[in-house]
């Protein structure tokens, strides 16, 4: 993680600072590429001269025409194979499904094709894509707006996966995942989208402006991927989590006094091993959270290489906190969702053994 | 510009530059709308070919427009279903009834008794109509706005209003987006978020229909839009060459949220026109008349019951409200469309049709939408005594993990204690009251 990069400003020097909520911070990443470079192109469902559902293209139409930004027709399996062909033309298409869960009708363009390309033409033809996607629960979606299906992809040799956390990071991470050659999965957490979510979802949320990781640079930035963001500093624990469970996180950290040392891991593939590596075996324990299903999950990859690497380091078992492995139910979204008591004990736990 | 292969000159300079079209509505917001382009014949202008003929003998139905109900509001031509003044008067009840119930769900959401609600508001006659023409039985493969299939299909309104809410009372135990509804017993199957995944299992229903040599047909409905999805291209694939006894109807209401019909390739062709190239019979039809809908849904199940062949059938409708609460059509389309649609409202159409016959006035219009909304009402009352959506009264959390599978594996059986003993750490004195 570069220092220059993730510094936050004393409150003092904030005042004048432009603060984003992360569909603003989304928006201005897709602004800043578009205008860098000719070859960026914006489509999906809705997001051309409506802006999007969750509005992060809007206006983009407006600016760019609408060759560089368009709406599609209804078929996610034609967005992202399309958007494999622009790849091969020469251009960096960055589409949107419009909710991860419709994601699906896609996926043997993206695992067949799309993180294939380069390894069987040896090179010759490249899928530089970043779907861009929102996913997660805390919205009562359902079972139909409210997946989080990361791990299919992480286990797909050849995708990248990315996921934000922050305004500032989703900004600078979106610019490294469009400039990357690579095709990247962007996951984009919806359930903060506006603030961060602390998990006590009868507690009133508080908007991104009143946070520093809200301040986001005009202009051009990036953060590059397979870094880990160092969240707050603590010898009790190591917490490996991502996107909305990051907040989630923090604030039982807070509530009950634990000096955690929290990791917001923002991309999953290339993963920052070496920053958790360091960080687990400072503190020998080791708690995972993560609001996707956890049979399978992207929790039980970090639990075997932590287990791997750090064995003898290790105080207490590795501990997983997830949603459970049930479709997303609708009205008893907080049952289901990993909130504050399920991880609380969690690192009760940890800490007791 | 992409980089040609090496060494290779540019082979096709003598040529225009090439140039992408994207589609783009007629009108935007604050647009004057003016819909002349669109063709409407004359009521009853259409012929009706014989339910078994070829579907290559009734190409040109596939871009005109079966009309029955004229400006006179008489029914006209061959495609007249003639359907007695009961029956009539009941395809309107069930159709003012729909349109009572989407007033008041859209209000309880807006009051938030509920995450969210989709009205059909001038697409009644779509589902209502179509659904009087099948019988009882017939297995409907519905998408998210035929919520008038179960009113004409005698659907308890408290189960719906329950499903809606969420509730103690809701049959699907709470785990569905409201409107997903879902009923065995009445031949309506479990409705999916996912778009036009359910009209390949139409067809793969109707498959076993006939191989079992029953009697039921398969109905599916799909949105213009989602007409795009892969899915679709599947249904009508193994429709055509099975010879399924299914009906695709494709519910042209000329959005999907912000995109407009183009964008499903709408500018280039009709969307019963899809039927040609597969070999399927197609028809299209005002989809705001509702006895043209019932007359072209009856034809295409004849069809189907004699082994003839499955139909597509595109109901050319419009969306008069947004897609759903989560929509804002003010941001994307004209106003005015709404107003200067050609084909009218279909409750409106159905309602001049009965007068005109001499069967219904308007005093009796009066009480019957004053009636409508006065069950719903009470209905809805009933139902929240079940509980809302957010405020305690729901399934015992246990349920969340029923279903998944047949038979609950251990690890769920872990979750689930997990989830109870959470619950009784968050509300050691029992649930709050709602």
């Amino acid at each position: 993680m570069s220092e220059t990069e993730t510094k936050e400003l004393p409150a003092a020097e904030q005042q004048d600072e432009r603060r984003l909520n992360m569909i603003e911070a989304i928006n201005d990443a897709l602004d800043v590429s578009m205008g860098r470079d000719d070859d960026v192109v914006v489509m999906g469902e809705d997001v051309g001269y409506f802006g999007g559902v969750f509005r992060c293209t809007a206006g983009l139409q407006e600016k760019y025409g609408k060759t560089r930004v368009f709406d599609t027709p209804i078929n996610e399996c034609g967005i992202i194979a399309v958007a494999v062909g622009m790849g091969a033309y020469g251009l960096r298409p960055v589409p949107e499904i419009q909710f991860a869960d419709y994601i699906y009708p896609g996926l043997d363009q993206l695992i067949s094709e799309a993180a294939r390309l380069r390894y069987r033409s040896a090179g010759e033809y490249i899928a530089p894509l970043t779907v861009r996607s929102p996913f997660g629960g805390g919205i009562f979606g359902g079972q139909t707006h409210s997946q989080s299906p990361e791990a299919i992809f992480t286990h797909v040799s050849g995708l990248k996966t990315v996921i934000p956390a922050t305004p500032y990071d989703a900004k600078g991470l979106l610019i490294s995942c469009i400039e990357d050659n690579d095709p990247v999965i962007f996951f984009e957490p919806k359930r903060i989208y506006n603030g961060p979510f602390s998990g006590y979802y009868d507690k009133p949320v508080q908007p991104w402006k009143k946070f520093d990781a809200s301040v986001v640079p005009e202009g051009y930035y990036k953060i590059p991927l397979g870094k880990a963001r160092q969240v707050t500093e603590g010898e009790q624990l190591t917490i490996l989590a991502y996107g909305t469970m990051v907040h989630v996180v923090e604030a039982v950290c807070r509530e009950k006094g634990v000096e955690a040392d929290i990791l917001d891991l923002r991309t999953l593939v290339p993963l920052d091993i070496e920053t958790i590596e360091a960080s687990v075996e400072r503190t020998g324990r080791c708690l995972i959270v993560h609001e996707a299903t956890r049979t399978s999950g992207f929790g039980a990859e970090l639990s075997a290489l932590v287990t791997e690497r750090c064995f003898y380091h290790l105080e207490a078992p590795v501990e997983r906190v997830t949603g459970f492995d049930t479709p997303y139910p609708h009205s008893l979204e907080w049952a289901y969702f990993p909130g504050p008591i399920r991880i609380g004990e969690a690192i009760d736990k940890i800490l007791k053994d | 510009m992409a980089d040609r292969p090496e060494g290779s000159a540019a082979q096709g300079d003598n040529r225009p530059k090439l140039s992408l079209h994207v589609p783009e509505p007629k009108f935007r917001p604050g647009d004057t709308v003016d819909f002349s382009h669109i063709d409407v014949p004359a009521a009853g202008s259409t012929p009706r070919p014989d339910e078994a003929c070829d579907p290559a003998e009734m190409r040109d139905l596939a871009f005109g427009l079966v009309r029955v109900l004229g400006d006179d509001d008489k029914a006209h031509g061959p495609w007249d279903p003639k359907l007695d003044p009961d029956t009539l008067r009941k395809m309107l009840g069930h159709m003012a009834m729909t349109r009572a119930f989407d007033e008041r769900m859209f209000r309880g959401q807006r009051q938030g008794k509920t995450s969210f609600y989709m009205k059909c508001t001038g697409e009644e006659a779509t589902s209502v109509s179509a659904s009087m023409a099948l019988a009882g039985d017939d297995m409907v493969f519905p998408s998210y706005r035929q919520q008038g299939i179960l009113i004409q299909r005698g659907y308890p309104l408290i189960e719906m209003i329950n499903q809606i809410y969420s509730n103690k009372g809701d049959k699907l135990k709470g785990r569905q987006l409201p409107i997903m509804y879902s009923s065995r017993e009445h031949s309506f199957f479990t409705i999916s978020g996912n778009l036009a995944t359910q009209t390949p299992q139409a067809v793969g229903w109707a498959m076993a229909s006939a191989m079992k040599g029953d009697s039921r047909i398969a109905a599916t409905w799909v949105g213009e839009g989602s007409t795009a999805e892969g899915d679709f291209h599947s249904a009508c694939t193994f429709a055509t060459v099975y010879n399924a006894p299914v009906i695709l109807n494709v519910i042209n209401n000329q959005w999907a949220i912000s995109s407009f019909s183009g964008f499903a390739g709408a500018e280039r062709t009709t969307f019963a026109a899809r039927a040609l190239g597969y070999g399927l019979a197609g028809l299209r039809v005002d989809g705001n008349d509702a006895l043209a809908c019932y007359a072209a849904e009856r034809w295409a199940a004849n069809r189907a019951r004699a082994n003839a062949g499955p139909t597509l059938i595109e109901f050319f409708t419009y969306r008069a409200e947004g897609h759903s609460t989560s929509d804002d059509p003010s941001g994307y389309r004209s106003a005015q469309e709404r107003s200067e649609w050609p084909l009218g409202d279909p409750v409106m159409r159905l309602k001049n049709h009965l007068i005109a016959i001499g069967e219904w006035d308007e005093e009796r219009q009066e009480k019957m939408d004053l009636e409508a909304a006065e069950h719903v009402k009470k209905v809805t009352k009933e139902a929240e005594a079940n509980g809302i959506l957010g405020h305690g009264l729901h399934h015992p959390f246990r349920t969340m993990f029923e279903d998944v599978f047949e038979e609950l594996p251990w690890h769920l059986r872990e979750q689930a204690d997990q989830a109870v003993h959470e619950r009784q750490t968050k509300f050691p004195e029992g649930l709050p009251e709602a």
